[in-house]
């Protein structure tokens, strides 16, 4: 067969050059674990500080303000119910993980998708990257990943914002691509400069869909919460993990249901941070 | 050209698009048509050649059917698109060719525009809207709110300065944009189709908002319209356009009358001419006119009808004011009473009930229902009820007539 003459060590190759990256730039990762780090840390240990009811009470509070009585009620009763199942530690460190997630998606993604959202070529190019990032399969880059960052939760926040920053980009992008042209020429024969338009128009308008972006990443970390304890990282991921290696459903079960439960309410709360709210 | 009578002013004013524009400069002077370059080149004539100067104060409507290229034309106006050579000089400066710092400055301080899909922010008040231009401009949110809720109150949108727009009727969400358009007092309105998108009762009281917004202080209008009808009623002057070119320029009237080309003409054959014309452009002074004297004028009158062969005389004072109609019979029976009673009756008491003067400035539109209803010729008049003649129901029918041919 001609493929036993011919073959390509592609292989070998990645291995090469993830090694070469690793061993000539791992300054850089460590310049960019490090804020991540601080970050995730800050989260984390404030979440652990304060006292459970405090937190419940803060996210009932919250989520009663921004999504209405019945959704307050509802986080009540679910992040009580978290506690009183015992896995009130990972919750934390699993909300933190994801919040830290989303600072970092939020900070770099809307500026992204609203750059991509001015340049036709800019959105060419970074649309396969985007497929890429959201396609490959999340254990592929758990080793790289490694390799750069070493483990731990860390890693496996860097892991979940590869996998979450996507739909940001791509819906900050799409928002302010669908603002009607009209009003962007509006906005022009009244002498708005670009900056203006851009400020004063596409992106408020654009801003249920960017919220939508904020939603879907929520949702996308929350689902890469078990593969990143596969690196180290902590939290309800770790239930599963262990509850799968060793056969014991009940601690898989409450891991899961942990998680299901946190992604419901931070998902109500920021689906109606969607909706326009008005003042009557 | 004085840029003092004629703020806006366009010369040679081309767009070509598509790429390599220049391609079909050669082609158009070799006196080729739209479709033939287009099918050469693969190049769109948007605008071919126009030139024309609005008038300070005037509604200047550009006029034409879907693709002749009028809302390409006022869109390089205030350059939302770049024409391909030409110039468009707005109080003598050439908007084509300037830097984009004083096109901004041009666009916030003397030119607005107000659109046919309205282009309101969704996320802001009405009065935010309103004040939107100013907002652009840097304006101290005290002042542009003040100036704004002033705008608003101009088109009698005061009360709904907290709503926003999608709360709105189509009529009063067009109000704001006109609003927006005034707010920064510009000298110079861009309106594209600006009242094509509401249905036809709110469009006329739209343009009567307008109009009346035109009496008390008057911009330069430059209003893009396919509606005949709506150039006629609201245009000082009107420009057609067809194919990408200005076919004609002139006062509805002088269109009406003296249309350019088939095209103009074919223009107007749906069009009713009762909008454009006005009572006084047909009224014919051809009635007997009786002038009152105070004293026995009954029989003086009569003969004077009698001689004339005529059944109606149009009463008048001394300076020609209307005052009445008599006729042969109401002056018979006047004369009987006087016999039979043996008293001394007025001219006036001959007038003829259910007779009512026209203003000469009425459209014949307006005028109708009184010429269907009188029962003698109806008498013109101007505005310090000076008679100028009558309409009978024969000319109004003639007119209605050879203007539709």
């Amino acid at each position: 067969m001609i493929f036993d003459y011919y073959t390509m060590p592609l292989d070998n190759w990645i291995k090469l050059a993830v090694e070469w990256v690793v061993g000539n730039y791992r300054f850089i990762f460590q310049a960019i674990k490090w804020p991540i780090e601080k970050t995730l840390n800050g989260i984390e240990g404030f979440l652990h500080w304060l006292p459970p009811e405090v937190v419940i009470l803060a996210f009932a509070i919250i989520a009663w303000r921004v999504a209405g009585r019945n959704i307050g009620i509802f986080a009540l009763l679910a992040l009580s119910f978290i506690g009183l199942i015992g896995i009130w530690e990972e919750a934390m460190t699993t909300l933190s993980m994801v919040l830290s997630s989303l600072i970092f998606c939020t900070v770099v993604g809307t500026p992204i998708g609203i750059y991509a959202s001015q340049s036709d070529r800019f959105y060419t190019l970074i649309r396969p990257i985007l497929d890429a990032m959201q396609s490959t399969p999340a254990f592929v880059y758990l080793v790289p990943v490694v390799m750069l960052f070493s483990i731990g939760s860390v890693a496996g926040v860097i892991a979940t914002i590869i996998f979450s920053i996507p739909p940001i980009i791509r819906l900050t992008n799409l928002g302010i691509r669908q603002v009607h042209p009209e009003l962007v020429e509006a906005a022009v024969a009244f002498g708005a400069t670009k900056k203006q338009v851009l400020l004063r128009v596409q992106v408020p308008l654009a801003m249920p869909t960017i919220l939508a972006g904020i939603n879907q990443n929520i949702m996308l970390s929350l689902a890469m919460v078990v593969i990143a304890s596969l690196i180290g990282a902590g939290g309800l991921g770790v239930l599963v993990f262990e509850g799968v290696n060793s056969l014991r459903v009940g601690l898989a079960g409450i891991g899961g249901l942990g998680i299901v439960l946190t992604a419901m309410v931070l998902d109500r709360i920021t689906q109606s941070l969607g909706q326009p709210k008005r003042k009557k | 050209m004085s840029e003092n009578n004629y703020p806006v002013v366009v010369e040679n004013l081309y767009k070509i698009f598509g790429s390599n524009p220049e391609r079909a400069f050669d082609l158009i002077d070799q006196g080729y048509g739209k479709e033939e370059i287009f099918e050469q080149t693969g190049l769109t004539v948007g605008v071919r050649d126009a030139n024309f100067s609005v008038k300070e104060g005037e509604i200047f409507v550009v006029m034409g059917l879907s693709g002749s290229g009028k809302s390409t034309l006022v869109r390089m106006l205030n350059r939302l698109i770049e024409p391909t050579s030409g110039s468009v000089y707005v109080e003598g400066k050439d908007v084509a060719t300037m830097e984009e710092d004083e096109l901004i400055k041009i666009r916030r301080q003397k030119m607005s525009m107000v659109f046919q899909s309205f282009a309101l922010m969704s996320h802001m008040t009405v009065l935010e809207n309103a004040a939107f231009g100013l907002e652009i401009s840097g304006y101290e949110q005290k002042e542009r709110e003040e100036r704004a809720m002033k705008s608003l109150e101009q088109v009698g949108l005061k009360a709904n300065a907290n709503s926003y727009p999608d709360e709105l009727s189509g009529g009063m969400q067009q109000r704001v944009g006109l609003a927006r358009g005034l707010a920064g007092d510009p000298s110079i309105m861009l309106m594209d189709e600006a009242f094509s998108a509401l249905d036809p009762l709110i469009r006329t009281e739209m343009q009567d908002l307008l109009l009346s917004l035109q009496a008390e202080s008057s911009r330069t209008v430059i209003f893009i319209s396919h509606d005949l009808d709506e150039a006629m009623r609201i245009g000082d002057r009107i420009a057609m356009m067809e194919g990408g070119n200005i076919v004609q320029v002139g006062t509805p009237e002088e269109i009406l009358k003296y249309p350019a080309d088939d095209y103009v003409q074919a223009f107007f054959r749906g069009v009713d001419p009762t909008n454009v014309l006005r009572a006084g452009d047909i009224a014919r002074d051809n009635q007997v006119t009786i002038i009152r004297h105070r004293g026995d004028e009954l029989h003086p009158a009569l003969e004077r009808l009698q001689s004339y062969d005529r059944s109606y005389g149009y009463v008048l004072d001394k300076k020609r004011r209307f005052l009445g109609v008599v006729s042969v019979d109401s002056l018979l029976a006047c004369i009987e009473k006087e016999k039979n009673e043996n008293v001394n009756l007025e001219l006036d008491e001959a007038f003829l009930d259910n007779v009512e003067a026209v203003t000469e400035e009425n459209s014949l539109q307006d005028s109708l229902s009184f010429i269907a209803d009188s029962p003698v010729p109806v008498p013109i008049v101007d505005n310090d009820n000076v008679y100028k003649g009558v309409i009978s129901k024969n000319r109004f029918l003639r007119t209605m007539q050879r203007e539709k041919q």
